[in-house]
Parts: structure tokens; sequence; C-alpha cells
């Protein structure tokens, strides 16, 4: 069955799809579309920024929900019974909005006839007479662009925040995180955010569109290679029964590198964006579960509200593409040693639950980890769901993640403490690090030498002396052995000062 | 705190924006890669060393051959004329001939139907090498000597003697890292054959004559048979002053061989492995100076990582060399820089070109006298600023145009420098963990190429019967703006509209010989040389209209109002169209050298420079003294454009320079492994600054004034002078790092870039000394 997505009121039907050829690729050396740039086909400049909108039934549908996603990194089957809006759409679509307000530009509700495919070949207007977006205009005016090749990622975030894509709410600073500029310092591209905050659009008929697409689960073969897209966990686990190998692509946030940077081929792949039931959250009062494919952009106001460390970490986790694309369950199962989610997850006494055709099993999240590179996940098992219990009133934690860059940076140390603190006794401790060790791990000596003593200075001092013998850190680009050692210790006193009510953090530091 | 200064959205008259914006927010201006692919293109790719040195012993590519879409695989061997991608050196190879001298280094070039085919066969060559000696640190080369050239010495008075004699004296040393351009378009060029043996060369590069002069040679042909263009780059920053020749000549050599066009476009990866960056530089220094803080004498030791081939590295370290007074004078001075060979990539251009280095030198050395004299820096600096009777350089020339102390105590006051020391002491005081630190570093920048002969420039206008007008000079256009600039100056000769003028691709085959778009000169010689071919043909016109309309020439005049001639008042295009009728000439080259500067090289004594650009900066941070993370909180520039030919496009120089030096200081680290491979060549591990990064007060004022020298519109060069700003947010940093322990009268033991890690570790340093 073809990929079907839509693009500027199209219907793309693409009936041979190779399923690891990137939305980038695609947009630009097959339909020409280069509006849309590669600065690094590794997700981490946002040059290649796009919106893929996918139906929203929160308010009773006939709306599209947006996300901004780096295009280098989605392969195209992850488009399947999407929208699309690139950079072009911007500009195709240039009949203003029927109420006339003044900012009320947007698609009209017929959709756009241009941007035909292939070839689309946007409408090239004589110099200056493209009809700009008020953002476009407002950036073009103030000197938002340099040299100009980041600026239609930067366009498309800023778009994403004003017609309230996913992660809207944030500051603009934050909604940038993903996007890297080298020329201007960024002050005239923030301000055009600020100034053009929100941009009406009129997504109905795209939204019939959307569910006239809307059907079975997509699959395919491309050179011998079989590409599936199931929808629900029950075909998945069959699937994985049947192609035990294949492997399982969730945000392609990591594995996107290994096909663009490692040119890697990767044999049987099942697309896990469609998998309905692996994106549930629910929240009590005694946990938060979210699903395995919850993606963090999703999660992150959940995880904010167990506790706003944890959700400080995840705002710093990639940039908002980044959290648009990868999930939970991916940066989990994917063991990785320096995701940032594993060593909170850990120290927060997260549960996970792995599924597979014969049934489901649950264990501490910890223990998934069995060393480099390797998880306890069984062939025909996937990640389901994470259950986090929900701190209760005598926990004391602070979760901190330290690199070169706050935004979008790797974790050189991501650090977690969950300590129970009753009348004045610490009885009980997960410490658990990233970065520190092969895996995401606890810290078994810094731990005992909280539990039972007095929450004091000196047991703080004592447990982070131990600490420091619990890991024996690498020195690599991140830093160094020692470095992340007297760090992660200091991390801990960090939380008794913090205690203290001693500002503890720079980013708190700026009105001060 | 004051909200950002929203002055650079206040658009006067000649704020026109970047010529380009519409098209880039729109998507649609037009990057090499982003033309349609004729039939047939061919995609390339290098296989690389695996080895920093080595003798390459036997290359076996039949792997390669044999892979899916590969077309060709050229080595050495394939190449008709000069193995030479290098400026002036003749050491940079296209493809390695016999001997690898960096890890990364292009040894063969596969032709593919597609890109990622011709990535993947490029890793399937088998290349047998011999392991040689390499070089991989700057303390090895300096223990063999291995040197681009001899060691240079720039000198005034004896400094040795004035250390002796005076009564106080610090000595120290530091490192500053390296920087990688990370222009947002990597390297790109596509090549196209032509009839007859010629080539046509689109490539993403600041210096097309170089880039045609290199391709000729390489292809055993003249320089006429060759033309290379460029409308535009996503960004260079003087990584693609020498780098670009690398890929447009592979691209040629591709093109030239299969007689299909061929497109290098270089994956990120690989671009950051290959390509040169700023260069790293080690510091060491005594200085001697009095109570008061006033520098007596001065040695300083520059040496740099040159990396494995000259390149530019020679004017580079000159460069370190002239600025490392930045506004001082310095009495009895020795400077010598040492210019290391080592088996890493070839250091080159970044913007700054060696200045940051030299500049951050005395800044740091300035900071040090006012530690151990427990004084502000800032009177420090105030205390040996050049002024009348002290206005002669290290290197002869004087300081003819010093606005450096009017500046500073102008930003000193706007900024309320004062209070706000006394304000940061007031917070550090009551703050155990988060440490502030304040600082207000001074920029003079010489501007001119310092090799003098590169200080000219050319250019063409046409202007059609209809009244349009098309102009083309040796300026490349890389975000900075000095397309519209120049179409200003020429728009503003004819008295019309800026829409009326259409600017053009920079093409070898429309002005030769020209210089590469670099310190920061663009605006300067090419607005000059666009302003000379004008006013020809306006003289022409002018003589034109007197003899048809019977008046003097002075009573012909080009108003944004019309013409005015004896009485008649014409359009534009009337005048065009009657001038066509009439047999005029409307095209003309033009033509500029920098007139007055002179430089002897051997005895290091000249003028070197036509005039300085100025600035200052205070910058105000914090640390985690717990952790080593600081943010930049504040920011405040005063710089001197002289009288500005664009405001808007100068503050976004300003602005982006200033973010750009920051993040050289802060947080990008080049790690390289111990068989000199660089471990950080990609976004993910090398950190270039974010939004967020932007400090959230920063304010940005021009000086009101003009350049003292007859340059376009009396304004100044902006493009490098900015970067240099950001040495106040190291010195700052220093600052908060000495607040650790205030009553240390030394100064903390910080190296650059200040990552967390190294900020940790001077505070530790600072804490023991």
């Amino acid at each position: 069955m073809a990929v079907k997505f839509i693009l500027d009121g199209e219907v793309i039907e693409l009936a041979d799809v190779d399923p690891t050829a990137t939305v980038l690729d695609h947009l630009r050396y097959r339909m020409r579309r280069t509006g849309t740039k590669e600065g690094c086909a590794e997700g981490d400049c946002g040059a290649c920024t796009v919106l893929v909108g996918s139906p929203d039934h929160s308010g009773g549908g006939g709306a599209v929900q947006w996300r901004a996603v780096n295009a280098c990194i989605q392969f195209l089957p992850m488009l399947h019974g999407k929208a699309l809006l690139t950079v072009e759409s911007l500009t195709c679509a240039s009949s203003p909005s029927p109420s006339g307000e003044g900012l009320g530009w947007g698609l009209s509700s017929e959709g756009s006839a241009c941007g035909k495919a292939p070839p689309p070949a946007p409408p090239v207007k004589g110099r200056g007479e493209s009809a700009l977006n008020p953002l476009q205009s407002v950036m073009a005016e103030n000197g938002a662009s340099q040299c100009g090749f980041c600026t239609p990622g930067f366009v498309m975030s800023l778009y994403g925040r004003a017609i309230g894509a996913s992660g809207a709410d944030m500051p603009v600073a934050d909604v940038l995180a993903g996007n890297l500029c080298r020329c201007t310092g960024y002050g005239p591209i923030l301000a055009a955010g600020e100034a053009v905050d929100s941009l009406r659009r009129d997504d109905a008929a795209l939204a019939a569109q959307l569910a006239a697409i809307a059907g079975e689960s997509a699959s395919g073969e491309w050179q011998g290679q079989r590409w599936f897209a199931p929808k629900s966990c029950g075909e998945l686990a069959a699937l994985l029964a049947d192609y035990p190998d294949a492997r399982l692509v969730a945000g392609a946030t990591d594995v996107g590198l290994w096909v663009t940077k490692g040119l890697r081929s990767l044999g049987a792949v099942i697309f896990l964006g469609d998998v309905a039931d692996l994106s549930g959250i629910e929240e009590t009062d005694e946990a938060l579960t979210i699903g395995a494919g919850v993606r963090y952009a999703d999660a992150h106001p959940h995880f904010a509200r167990l506790h706003p460390d944890l959700g400080e970490l995840v705002r710093r986790i990639g940039g908002l593409q980044v959290r648009n694309a990868g999930t939970v369950g991916g940066n989990v199962a994917n063991g990785s040693p320096i995701g940032d989610g594993p060593p909170a997850l850990i120290a927060l006494g997260a549960e996970l639950t792995l599924r597979s055709a014969s049934g489901r099993r649950t264990m501490p999240l910890k223990d998934y980890f069995l060393d480099y590179g390797k998880q306890d996940r069984q062939p025909g098992e996937f990640v389901e769901s994470i259950r986090i219990p929900r701190p209760g009133p005598q926990a004391v934690i602070h979760i901190a993640k330290l690199s070169r860059r706050f935004d979008s940076d790797i974790s050189a140390v991501c650090g977690a403490f969950n300590l129970t603190v009753e009348q004045g006794t610490i009885t009980a401790a997960r410490v658990a690090f990233g970065g520190m060790a092969a895996t995401p791990r606890r810290a078994a000596g810094c731990e005992a030498a909280l539990v039972g003593q007095p929450f004091s200075e000196a047991t703080i001092e004592a447990a982070a002396e131990a600490l420091k013998a619990d890991y024996t850190p690498l020195d690599d680009v991140r830093g160094s052995s020692a470095y992340r050692l007297e760090a992660a210790a200091n991390l801990l006193r960090r939380l008794w000062l913090r205690e203290q009510g001693t500002v503890i953090s720079v980013l708190e530091a700026l009105d001060g | 705190m004051a909200e950002r200064d929203p002055a650079w959205k206040v658009l006067e008259k000649p704020s026109h924006p970047h010529d380009s914006a519409r098209l880039h927010v729109a998507g649609e201006a037009r990057y090499a890669d982003d033309l349609a692919e004729p039939e047939g293109m061919l995609h390339l790719a290098f296989g690389q060393s695996s080895e920093a040195h080595a003798r390459i012993v036997s290359i076996d590519l039949s792997d390669v051959l044999a892979a899916e879409g590969v077309v060709a695989v050229y080595t050495a061997a394939d190449i008709p004329g000069a193995n030479d991608v290098s400026p002036f050196a003749g050491d940079d190879r296209l493809l390695a001939d016999g001997e690898v001298t960096s890890h990364g280094q292009p040894v063969f070039l596969v032709a593919a139907t597609s890109q990622r085919a011709a990535r993947k066969a490029a890793r399937l060559g088998k290349v047998e090498y011999e392991p040689l000696p390499a070089v991989t640190t700057m303390a090895e080369a300096r223990a063999r000597q291995s040197l681009i050239e001899p060691t240079q010495r720039m000198a005034r008075g004896d400094a040795a003697a004035a250390l002796e004699g005076a009564p106080r004296r610090v000595s120290g040393r530091f490192e500053m890292g390296g920087q990688d351009h990370f222009y947002l378009e990597g390297q790109v060029a596509v090549a196209t054959p032509g009839e007859d043996g010629q080539i046509h060369v689109l490539s993403s590069t600041q210096h097309p004559s170089e880039v045609q002069h290199l391709v000729a040679h390489m292809l055993h042909r003249s320089t006429a048979d060759v033309t290379v263009e460029v409308r535009r780059m996503g960004g260079a920053f003087g990584g693609k002053e020498t780098q670009a020749a690398l890929f447009a000549a592979a691209a040629a050599l591709v093109a030239s061989k299969t007689g299909h066009p061929a497109k290098f476009r270089c994956d990120r990866d690989d671009d950051m492995v290959m390509t040169g960056k700023r260069h790293p530089f080690e510091v060491a220094y005594e200085a001697g100076f009095d109570d008061e803080g006033h520098l007596l004498a001065l040695k300083l030791f520059l040496s740099s990582n040159c990396g494995a081939t000259v390149d530019l590295s020679p004017a580079i370290n000159d460069r370190a060399m002239f600025h490392a007074d930045n506004c001082y004078y310095l009495p009895d001075v020795e400077i010598v820089s040492e210019r290391l060979k080592t088996n890493t990539v070839s250091a080159t251009a970044f913007r700054g070109f060696g200045g940051p280095q030299g500049m951050l030198a005395i800044e740091r050395i300035v900071d040090h006298v006012a530690a151990v004299l427990g004084k502000d820096p800032l009177a420090v600096r105030l205390a040996n600023l050049y002024r009348p009777g002290r206005e002669e350089t290290q290197y002869g020339m004087t300081v003819a145009d010093n606005i450096a102390p009017e500046l500073i105590a102008r930003l000193c006051e706007s900024a309320r420098y004062d209070e706000r020391v006394k304000a940061v002491e007031a917070f550090n005081a009551k703050s155990p963990v988060i440490k502030k630190g304040i600082a207000l570093t001074p920029v003079k920048f010489g501007i001119s190429f310092t090799t003098t002969h590169l200080n000219q420039a050319g250019a063409l206008v046409h202007v059609y019967a209809d009244g349009s007008i098309q102009i083309n000079h040796g300026g490349t256009e890389m975000g900075q703006g000095v397309y519209v600039k120049v179409a200003q100056v020429v728009a503003d000769v004819f008295a019309v509209p800026l829409g009326t003028v259409r600017i053009t691709a920079t093409r070898t085959d429309k002005v030769p010989n020209t210089s590469a778009t670099a310190a920061s000169s663009g605006a300067d010689l090419n607005g000059m040389a666009a302003h000379n071919a004008a006013m020809a043909i306006r003289d022409r016109l002018t003589n034109f209209l007197a003899r048809t309309y019977g008046c003097g020439e002075d009573a012909v005049h080009f108003t944004p109002g019309g013409v005015l001639a004896g009485g008649e008042t014409l359009s534009f295009a009337e005048v065009t169209h009657k001038a066509y009728i009439g047999r005029v000439s409307m095209s003309s080259t033009g033509f500029y050298a920098t007139p007055g500067i002179e430089y002897d090289r051997d005895a290091h004594k000249g003028r070197p420079f036509y005039y300085f650009a100025y600035g200052a900066s205070v910058s105000e941070v914090a640390i985690d003294t717990l952790t080593g993370e600081h943010k930049v909180l504040a920011v405040d520039i005063l710089h001197d454009v002289g009288r500005s030919l664009n405001p808007v496009i100068d503050r976004g120089q300003i602005e982006g320079g200033f973010v750009q030096g920051q993040g050289w200081l802060t947080t990008e680290e080049l790690v390289w492994d111990g068989k000199g491979r660089l471990l950080t060549h990609s976004p993910a591990t090398y950190k270039i600054p974010t939004a967020s990064d932007r400090p959230k007060h920063f304010t940005v004022a021009l000086w009101d004034g003009e350049n003292v020298e007859p340059t376009i519109n009396r304004s100044k060069a902006v493009g490098e002078p900015p970067f240099m700003l950001a040495n106040s947010v190291f010195s700052a940093l220093g600052r908060a790092i000495a607040a650790t322990a205030p009553d240390k009268r030394d100064l903390p033991p910080l190296d650059a870039p200040a990552t967390p890690e190294r900020i940790l570790k001077a505070i530790a340093g600072h804490k023991l000394s």
C-alpha cells in the first residue's frame, strides 16, 4: 500500500517507497522544493524544519495538530496519513483569510491548488512579489536573515508557534532551541516571533482530507526490504512475531542518523508512529503512565506536573523538533548510556512494561539496562509503557543535566536524586546517573550513605564523597572523568543547598 | 534591568533590508544546491585518510568501482595539471599524492549517480598506509620545531631591559581553542563542462578568482577557460576563503574527465573533518608595570597550531601580532610568534583572522595586572590607552583616529558600569553558589588586507536604455549585506530608487582578478569600485545632457525628483533612453586601490592598515561554582562603523559577530584525540550558541562619527571587528571566578573556551593559588 500524505491541498501518493528515504531528500531532490535546507542531516540545526499535521480529535475533529519536525531524519513512510507544510506552502497559499483580520493570513478554506506534485514548482513571482505572511514580512524587514540559509527553518518553527502547533505555549527562545543561526545572533528572529505570535489557519478542509485518506495500516517492500506501519499493539506484536529482527522506529531521532551518517541499511522496519494504543497518557494521584509511543513534547506537561525538575529536564532534551518526534519509549528502549530520560525515571522508581505476542511483563526500569548496548528485551518484545509513581510529600528531588550548552545538547552528566525524608531522616534514596557508566545506573554507595541518616549537610557531604566511588566514568568529548565525578557529587550538594533556600542555578540568576 | 533595546527596529533612511531578505523568508533564495540538476549530473565524495601522517603504500579501488551507482573513481594520478588547491604555498593537495598529512584528507574521489551512492562507495576503498611519525599536539610540534615558516618577531625598544627595571611584574600563560565556522550551508560546488575545454563552476566561495585560477591550473588550462560564479553563500565567515577550492576543483576534475556536470555537496561531518578552522593559540607573557597599572614592558609569546599546511597562516599570525596592542600603548615590547605545523587539518581564515587571539592575549594581561594590583580592570585599561604622545603602534603605524578613550567613556556611562560593578560585588557577597562578574573591553581593529596588493577591487555597471541598472563587482555575498550596500552606493550616484538596481551574481567573467571577500573589506573596496564605475557613466550622461540642452555640466543634477538639465526635468529613464539614441556608452568598469598603505614584512614595520574600527562592550555573567555552568546575563555595546552605509545591516553584523565570539569563548570546543582525529565533527558534539544563549539584555548603539579617511560614505568596515567585542564575556567570567576567593590578588587560570569543566577547574586553581 502506498504512502499517502497531503501537501498544499494535494494528496501525494508514493507507490514505491524506499522506507529509509528521508522527507528532506524527497522534497529537495524528487519534488525540487528546495526551500527546505539541509544543514546537518542529523536533526541538530533545524534548517530542514517542516510542519507535519495529523487529525486532532481533541476538539471534536475539524482541526489539525501540527508539529515542527526535522525533515532530514524523518523517513517517508512516517508521513503516511499526515499533512505536510513546507516554507513554500506559506507563500503559495497567499489569499487572505475570509475574516480579513490584520494578521488573519491563512490557508483559504478551499485549500491551495498550488504545489501539485510532482513536480510542484512553487510559484516563482517577481522580485519581492511573493505574498509573505506577516511573520515573514516582519522577519524580512528587520534583519532576521543574513545569509538566509537557516531562515526557512526558523520561519517554519515560528509559524508553528503562531498557529498553535505542538509546543506553542513555550517562550520563543525555547521553540527555537532546535534552530541554529550562525549570522544574526538571533535578536531580530526572537523579536519577530514575539511580534507575530498568532496566525489563524482554517484547517477544516484539510482535516476532512486527512479523514478521507485515513485508512488501513501502510506497508511495503522496496528492493527486498519490508516495512510496516501497524496501527495497534496487537498488530505490532503479531508482526514482531513474524519479523523478530525487524528494526522498530518511533521518532527516528536516533535511527535516522544510522541512515544519514552511518549510511546503514536497516533491513525490515516497523514504524511505530501510527500505533494508537502506544500513545496513551494516564495521570492519576498515584502515578503517571506513559505509552511508549508518546512523544516527549506531549509528555512534557505531564512530566512537569510530576516534578518541576523533570519538566525542566525535558525542556532541554533536544530541540522542539526532536521532542516532537522522539518518544519516551524510544529513549528508554534504545538503551543509550547518555539518554536523559532513563536516569530521572529510574530515580523516580519507574516501571517498564514489555509486551509481545505471548503477553506482558513488568520490571523496574533500572533492570532493563543490562550492559552497554544490551537491554533485557527478548525477540518479539517491545516496550509498551512506563509507569512513574507520583512523588510523595516526603520526597526531596533534584534532577539536573550538565552540558556545555543549555539547549539541545547531550549531557556530560545527567543526575537524578530522589530522597524520602521523614522526620529529618532519610528513609529511602534513589540516585541515578547517565553519562557516568555504560548504562544509566543507580549509585549504590551514595544511596547507602544516605539511607538511615539524618538529612544534614554532614550526610550530604559523606554521600557526595561516596558517590565518587560509585562510578568510573570515561573521558570523552563531553567531559573528563574527573569533571564528571566532581560535578556529579556537587549536584547532590546543590540538592541540599536548594533545600536551604540558596539560589543554585545560573538560569535563576537573571534578574538577581 | 531594561528590556532588549528595540532600536534596530527603527529603520532609518539608509537601512534597507538585505536585498534577498524576502527571498530568504520565502525559501526562494537559491543556493548552489538548489538549482535544477541537469540530466546526467554526477555526485561526488572523497575517500578520506584514516591516518594523520602516513605514506600511501597502495590504493585498491576495485570495490569502490564495483559499488552501485559508481561511474568513476580518481586519484592524484588522474589530475592533468597541478595537484594544488592552496592559496599560495602550493602544499594543499586536491588528492593525496603518496603521503597523507592529516586525518580525513582526501585520497580518492568517487563520482556516482547519487550523493548517497558516492558516500557509500567512498568507504569501500582499500588504502594501505605505512604510518609515519605524526605530530598531533602543539607541544610535540614545538619540541620538534615543526613550523610552517620561521618564527616571527615584532618589537620596539628593549623589552628585556624594561622588564628588569619595572617596579612590578607578572607572568602567565593560557590557551584558547580553535573554532569551526559552522556555516549553515556546507561546502558545495557544481561544475559544468562547456565547449572546447571550458568549464563553469558554481561555487560557494568567498574567493571566485582563486577558485578560477586553481581550477585552471589543476586542469592545465588557462584562467580564461574557467568561469566561476557565486550568487550567495549560506554563511562563510572565512571558511570559504580558501577551503572552497577543494570541492570546486573536485567537481571541475570530474566534469572535465567525464563530460558530465558534477556536484560536490559535502556532508556536514565530512566538512567539519576536512576543512580548516580558527587557529588554536597558546600564549605566554611577562609584563612589567607600575603601581598605577601602566604597562612598561611586555614580552609576549604567541604560538599557534597552523595544522598540516601553510594556507593563510602567515598573514593570520601576523594579524595576531598586529592586534596584541589592541587599544593600548606598549612602550617596550617584544612579540614572538611561533607558527607550528602539525598533522591536523590545516587551520584557516575565520572572522578576525588572528586578531581575536592577539587581542584576547592583551586583554588577559591587563586583567592580570589589575588582579595583582587589586584594581578595577577598567582603570588599568584606561591608564594604558593610546593618547597624544603615545600613539605609535609596535609596528610603527600612527593611531591617527584614536576614538577609543571617548568611546569607552561613553559606554561606561550609558551601561552604568561603575554602579553595576558595585551591584555585582553586593550580589556576590550574599550568594554562595552563583557568582557574577562584569567587564568592559574595547576593540581596535585594523582595516585592510595586510598583504598590501590584495587591497584592490573592480566593478562593472550597466545602465540600460529603460533606466534600469545592473551592477556586478568582485565582492561575494555571504549574508553580510555587501550586495545591498554596493547597490545603495550606485543608486545614490544616479539618485534612483534602490529597486532600479539589479544586483547580479559575482562572476569571474565580469570582473577579473578580484581579491577574496575578506578582511571586512567587501563594502569598502567594492563599494568604491562600483562608485567609480557609476560615476564614469554619470559623467558621460552629464556631458551628453549638457550638450543636448545647451547648458553647462554644472547645471546638470541627478536628484530623487528627476534629472535637472538646462531648466528641464527628466526622469532617469528618459535620460537613459535619450542617451541610448544619442549613442552614449552606458556601461563602465570601475576600479579602486586603497591608498597610503605599505608594509615591510621583514622588519614588521609600516602602515598595514588604512584605518581602525573601534568598539567596546560591557558583559555581565553569572557562573555556577558547583557545576561550572555559566550564563551571559547582559551585554551593552557601543560600536564604530563610521557613517553607516546601512545601519540595519551593520547592527546585524555587530550582534551576530558578538554572539559568534561568545560561542568561541564559551561553548564551542573542538576536541581531538591522540591520533589527530577530530571528535567534535557534528552539531551533536560541537555547540554553537542557540537563541537562549543570546543575552536577555542586549543593547547595541552605533558611534556617532565618521571615518577620518575618505572611504565610501566615510563608513567603516564592520564584518570582523564586532567578533572581538565578546572578549568582555571572557574577562567577566574571569572576574566571576575570582569572586570565589575575593581576597586572592591573582588571575584565575582560565583557558578558552570557558566550558563548565574549565570554569570548575579555574575555580579550583584560583582557590589554590
